[in-house]
């Protein structure tokens, strides 16, 4: 693997390109096609509100690809990543309109380890608050 | 409606292989909107060193979608399916998956626990070829929201 990115140039405090991801409802439908989850909640609007959310929302798993570009983007090659992994913490809804729902990423280093590595912490805005909790990855640099 | 506390430990059995295709890489990478070149082009990808294709991170869940629904279906363990939502989720990689892979997925329940109400379920995917070599690592959490907990 050849990250991009040279361990020597990262400093804790670095900072990643930010990232603005757009989630309408025909990538709700593309992901749980491609994905293979097809739980109502992601399509549904009549399901969704009869289950209490206040319409369709997206996959936790499409929230957590998008938010990991910002860490694939940076390095190009996407198998430098050792370690990813988030909580969810806040539905990201997505209303049947042409705005669908903004996500914006952003990321900083904040631990740079001896063996070449980085830990990268993830943060995902969706309406102003936070969608992903403890969002990090480990990724391999050159 | 608390889960059965004797499935910590459980190992379910490998799965039948999944077999990595190029083409639903790429559909997947596209589903997430992602054209990042190692996922589309093998070309590419050969000149980062891999065989084929690699497949995004979070792919990794998708090998794991069946063996997950296998556990949460396990009439047994006594999960709400009706209640869940997905509380956690994380990868280990040894190395990415990649087009041409055939891959056997080894489930086993870390942890079951009941916390403010909710049914708790941490579930852990080795996922490996079929010679034995171990790829990535997934932990799925599971949350069975508590009645106490409903909002409606």
């Amino acid at each position: 693997m050849t990250a991009t990115v040279s361990w020597a140039d990262v400093a804790v405090g670095t900072e990643l390109p930010p990232l603005r991801i757009q989630l309408q409802r025909v990538d709700l439908v593309k992901y749980a096609g491609a994905s293979g989850d097809f739980n109502p909640i992601h399509w549904n609007e009549r399901f969704a509100i009869s289950v209490g959310l206040p319409d369709v929302i997206a996959h936790g798993m499409l929230t957590m690809a998008s938010a990991g570009r910002i860490v694939t983007d940076w390095v190009s090659d996407p198998g430098a990543v050792l370690e990813y992994g988030v909580r969810f913490t806040r539905p990201v809804v997505v209303h049947d309109d042409e705005a669908g729902a903004i996500l914006d990423i952003t990321a900083v280093v904040d631990e740079k380890r001896e063996d070449g590595t980085v830990r990268v912490t993830i943060k995902a805005v969706f309406e102003g608050a936070t969608v992903l909790g403890k969002a990090q990855a480990v990724v391999r640099l050159a | 409606m608390a889960l059965n506390q004797a499935f910590i430990g459980k190992i379910y059995p490998a799965t039948a292989p999944y077999e990595v295709g190029r083409e639903k890489i790429r559909e997947f990478a596209t589903a997430i909107g992602d054209f990042n070149p190692a996922y589309h082009d093998p070309v590419i990808a050969q000149s980062l060193g891999y065989r084929d294709v690699i497949a995004p991170p979070t792919f990794a869940f998708t090998i794991g979608i069946g063996a997950l629904g296998t556990v949460m279906f396990d009439p047994e363990l006594g999960l709400d399916f009706s209640r869940v939502v997905h509380g956690e989720e994380r990868f280990a990689f040894q190395r990415p998956v990649t087009a041409g892979d055939s891959l056997l997925v080894v489930t086993t329940i870390e942890a079951v626990r009941l916390a403010a109400g909710n049914d708790i379920l941490t579930t852990r995917f080795d996922i490996s070829t079929e010679d034995g070599e171990l790829v990535v690592t997934t932990w799925a959490v599971t949350v069975a929201r508590g009645i106490t907990e409903e909002s409606a």
